[in-house]
C-alpha cells in the first residue's frame, strides 16, 4: 500500500449529499479483474455525456462540461471536497481504486458510509471528517477561489488552509500507523497466527457444528 | 452489570486478540464469494505466495454477471465470461467450493447461504458485498466487505475491525393485510434516512419483526446498509432453529441439538443497553414506493411526491431538487398517478419461495398492462425456481405475461444483460434506487413483490391492499 504522510493538492467541490459507489464507478466497470485503470471511468454517468463501456477509449467520449472534475482546475484536483455520507451503498472497492486512480489523494466530507471509509485505508486514500459547519466553509472558500490548495498532514492530523489555519482531524491509532508506513494489514495479522489457531481450538470444542462440514 | 446486547454476544465470542485502543482481530466462520470482488484478492494472494487458511470456510458462486437466459449457450458478453472464468479458475486452483453457472444450487450469494445451511446462528459472515447484512436475519453477525478485506480473511481467516455501536429498532404492534417486510424496511430508511444507522449494528425487534418469517427478516436485514448499517440482525427463536434442520451444511441428528441449544442464547438479554434505540408503530405502515434516488427518498403508496421547497436544510432540498429531476415526476405528484415501463421482481432482497408467493397471489388469473413493455422474475436460485415450478408459479407470471429467468442478480444491479433504457421507469423489488443502478439513465422505484405485482397489472403504482 501507498504511504501516505503529508499531501498538498487542489480542493475541487462535489456538492450533493449521498455520492454513492454506483456514482463513483458504475457497474459495467466491476467486471475488470485488475485492481487498477479505474480512472477515465470515476464518476462515469455525470462526467460524459455519451454512454460507456469497458474497453472503449474513454479520450474520445464527449465530457460534460457542467461536471466539476471537468472543469480546470479542477480537472487536476488531488482533494475531492463532498457532503454527507459520501460512498454510501456497494461494498465495492473499486470506487477507492477509481477515485485514486484519478488522483485523488484525500476525500474530506462530514460522514462517510462505513464500508467505504474502511475501504479506502487499504488503498492509502485517506478520508477525512470534519464537522459540516468547516465543510460549508472550505465549499464557500474554494467557490471563492477556484484552485484553492490545502495541505493534508496526517501525522499532526491537521488540514491546513493557505492563511495558515489549522483544521484539527481524528484517524485512528492503528489506521494512521498503518497508513503512515504504508503497512500490509495481512502481514501484520499473520503475526498472529498462532493466536488465531489457538482461538480456532478453543472453538472446536466449543461450536464443534461449524467445523462438521465446513 | 448489564447484560449483552445479541451483537455484543457474537462479537466477544469471535475476539481473536484486542489491542489496547480497541482495535481486535474478530474470527470469521463464513466467507461467500462471488467473481465481480474476489479476483483481485486472489491475485493478491497468489502475489505473495499465499493460500487460504480454510478453504472449508468459503462457499462461492457467480451471480452478479450470469445472464438469466439461453445459460446452455454459455455467456455472451466476453468480459463477463472473463470475471466468471477467472472465478471457476480461482476455485479449482485454491480447492474452494463453488457452485457453478450451471449447477441447480447457483443463484445469489445472499439465497443459496442460508438455503444451503452455509450460514448458521452465531456465526460471522462476510462477503465482497454489503448486501451481506442479510445473513443476520438468523442470529448472525453479517457484513459487507471490500476486496481487500476479502483477501484479509482468505489469508487469515479475520478481519480488523472496530466494535459498532448498538442500535435497537423496535417495530410494535402488527402490519396490516398487504404490507410486508418490504415496506417496514423502507419505513424504518425513511424515518431514520440513509445515514441513520451508520457507525452501528441495528438489532431489529418488537412484535412486528418477530411475527415475519426468517425470509421477512432477510428482507428486513438486507437493506439494513441502505440505514447505513453495515450489519442488521433479529434474534433466534424457534422459527430461526427450524429453518436449519436438514440444510445440507447444517449440522445434524445430536450435533445439531447441541447447536441449538446454543442457538437459543443468542437474543439480547433483557437488561442489556442499547447505545441508541427507534421505535415504529407497525399499524401506522403502509405499502412504500420511493420516488427519489436515495432508499430514503421513500412515501406510502397513498401520498404524493414531497416537495423540496418545504425542506428546511438546503443541502438536502438540493438533494431532492437533482432527484426529482432525474426521476422525471414532480412535487405534489401523486405516487398511484406514476406510470412504469417495466417490472422487476428478484434480487436478494425479494427472490425467494414467499416473495414469489405473494406476487403470484396478485397476478393469478390478469394480465400485465399494455403499456407494462417488460415485467419479469429472477428467482434467487436454482432451488428456489424449482420450487416454484413445482407449485405451478411459474404458469402463473407466464399466463400473465411475465417473463420467467434463470437466478442472479440480475437487473438489480443491471451487470448482466438485463437493464434499462435511458428514461425507462420500473417497479423493483430490489434494494437501490439510486442513479444508474438498473441501466444508465434509468429510474427505479422500490416496492415490496406485491407492489410491483400490482403496478405490472395497473401500468402505474396502485394500492394492493385495495387491488
Amino acid at each position: 500500500m501507498q504511504a501516505f504522510t503529508q499531501h498538498t493538492g487542489i480542493v475541487a467541490p462535489l456538492d450533493r449529499p449521498n455520492v454513492d459507489t454506483d456514482a463513483i464507478i458504475p457497474k459495467q466497470y466491476l467486471k475488470s479483474i485488475k485492481r487498477s485503470g479505474f480512472g477515465p471511468n470515476a464518476f462515469d454517468d455525470w462526467r460524459y455525456l455519451t454512454p460507456g463501456e469497458p474497453g472503449m477509449d474513454h479520450s474520445q467520449r464527449t465530457k460534460n462540461p457542467d461536471f466539476v472534475l471537468n472543469q480546470p482546475p479542477f480537472d487536476r484536483a488531488t482533494i475531492l471536497l463532498a457532503r454527507e455520507n459520501f460512498g454510501c451503498g456497494s461494498s465495492r472497492e473499486h470506487a477507492v481504486w477509481a477515485l485514486t486512480d484519478f488522483g485523488f489523494r484525500v476525500v474530506i466530507a462530514p460522514s462517510f458510509a462505513d464500508i467505504f471509509f474502511n475501504n479506502s485505508f487499504k488503498t492509502g486514500l485517506l478520508p477525512i471528517v470534519l464537522d459540516e459547519k468547516i465543510v460549508d466553509e472550505l465549499f464557500r472558500a474554494v467557490q471563492a477561489k477556484p484552485g484553492l490548495e490545502l495541505t493534508v498532514d496526517l501525522e499532526a492530523q491537521v488540514v491546513r488552509l493557505p492563511d495558515g489555519r489549522e483544521l484539527g482531524f481524528e484517524v485512528d491509532a492503528f489506521r494512521r500507523h498503518c497508513l503512515l508506513n504504508g503497512l500490509d494489514d495481512i502481514g501484520l495479522t499473520l503475526q498472529h497466527a498462532d493466536d488465531i489457531r489457538a482461538y480456532e481450538a478453543r472453538r472446536r470444542v466449543q461450536a464443534p457444528w461449524l467445523f462438521a462440514n465446513a | 452489570m448489564a447484560g449483552k446486547t445479541l451483537y455484543e454476544k457474537i462479537w466477544d465470542a469471535h475476539v481473536v486478540r484486542e489491542e489496547p485502543d480497541g482495535t481486535a482481530l474478530l474470527y470469521i466462520d463464513r466467507h461467500l464469494v462471488h467473481e465481480v470482488t474476489s479476483p483481485q484478492a486472489f491475485e493478491g494472494l497468489r502475489l505473495a505466495g499465499r493460500t487460504p487458511w480454510r478453504t472449508g470456510a468459503m462457499l462461492a458462486v457467480p451471480d452478479h454477471n450470469v445472464p438469466t437466459t439461453g445459460r446452455a449457450s454459455g455467456i455472451a458478453d466476453p468480459v463477463s465470461r472473463e470475471q466468471v472464468e477467472t472465478l471457476d479458475r480461482n476455485c479449482t486452483e485454491f480447492k474452494v467450493v463453488e457452485f457453478r453457472m450451471n449447477d441447480i444450487r447457483q443463484g445469489i450469494v445472499h439465497v443459496i447461504g442460508p438455503e444451503e445451511g452455509f450460514t448458521l446462528p452465531g456465526t460471522t459472515i462476510v462477503c465482497g458485498d454489503s448486501h451481506t447484512s442479510t445473513h443476520g436475519a438468523f442470529g448472525a453477525l453479517a457484513f459487507g466487505i471490500g476486496t481487500s478485506e476479502v483477501e484479509h480473511v482468505m489469508a487469515t481467516q479475520t478481519l480488523i475491525q472496530k466494535k459498532s455501536r448498538t442500535l435497537q429498532i423496535r417495530v410494535d404492534g402488527k402490519v396490516g393485510p398487504g404490507v410486508t417486510a418490504k415496506d417496514i424496511v423502507l419505513a424504518i430508511i425513511g424515518k431514520i434516512g440513509t445515514a441513520g444507522g451508520t457507525g452501528y449494528a441495528i438489532e431489529f425487534a418488537g412484535e412486528a419483526i418477530r411475527e415475519l418469517s426468517v425470509e421477512g427478516r432477510m428482507t428486513v436485514c438486507n437493506m439494513a446498509i441502505e440505514a447505513g448499517a453495515r450489519a442488521g440482525m433479529v434474534a433466534v427463536d424457534e422459527k430461526t432453529i427450524e429453518y436449519f434442520r436438514d440444510r445440507p451444511f447444517a449440522p445434524k441428528g445430536e450435533l445439531f441439538e447441541q447447536a441449538a441449544t446454543a442457538w437459543r442464547e443468542l437474543v439480547s438479554d433483557p437488561d442489556a443497553v442499547f447505545d441508541k434505540v427507534v421505535t415504529l408503530d407497525a399499524r401506522e405502515i403502509v405499502p412504500q414506493v420511493t420516488w427519489g434516488t436515495s432508499p430514503e427518498m421513500v412515501a406510502p403508496v397513498t401520498a404524493s411526491v414531497p416537495d423540496p421547497a418545504a425542506e428546511a436544510d438546503t443541502v438536502k432540498a438540493g438533494g431532492m431538487q437533482k432527484a426529482l429531476a432525474y426521476m422525471g415526476i414532480e412535487a405534489g405528484q401523486k405516487i398511484e398517478d406514476i406510470r412504469i415501463d417495466k417490472v422487476f421482481i428478484g434480487s436478494c432482497t425479494n427472490s425467494r419461495i414467499e416473495d414469489l408467493r405473494d406476487a403470484a397471489a396478485v397476478i393469478r388469473g390478469r394480465k400485465v398492462a399494455p403499456n407494462v413493455k417488460l415485467a419479469m422474475v429472477v428467482p434467487g436460485s436454482g432451488l428456489v425456481k424449482k420450487q416454484a415450478e413445482d407449485e405451478g408459479l411459474d404458469r402463473v407470471f407466464t399466463e400473465a405475461g411475465f417473463e420467467w429467468r434463470e437466478p442472479g442478480c440480475s437487473m438489480c444491479l443491471a451487470m448482466n444483460a438485463d437493464r434499462l433504457e435511458p428514461g425507462e421507469r420500473c417497479a423493483s423489488t430490489s434494494n437501490r434506487n439510486f442513479e444508474g443502478r438498473q441501466g444508465q439513465g434509468g429510474r427505479t422505484h422500490l416496492v415490496s413483490p406485491a407492489m410491483a405485482a400490482a403496478a405490472a397489472l395497473a401500468g402505474h403504482f396502485v394500492d394492493v391492499r385495495h387491488f
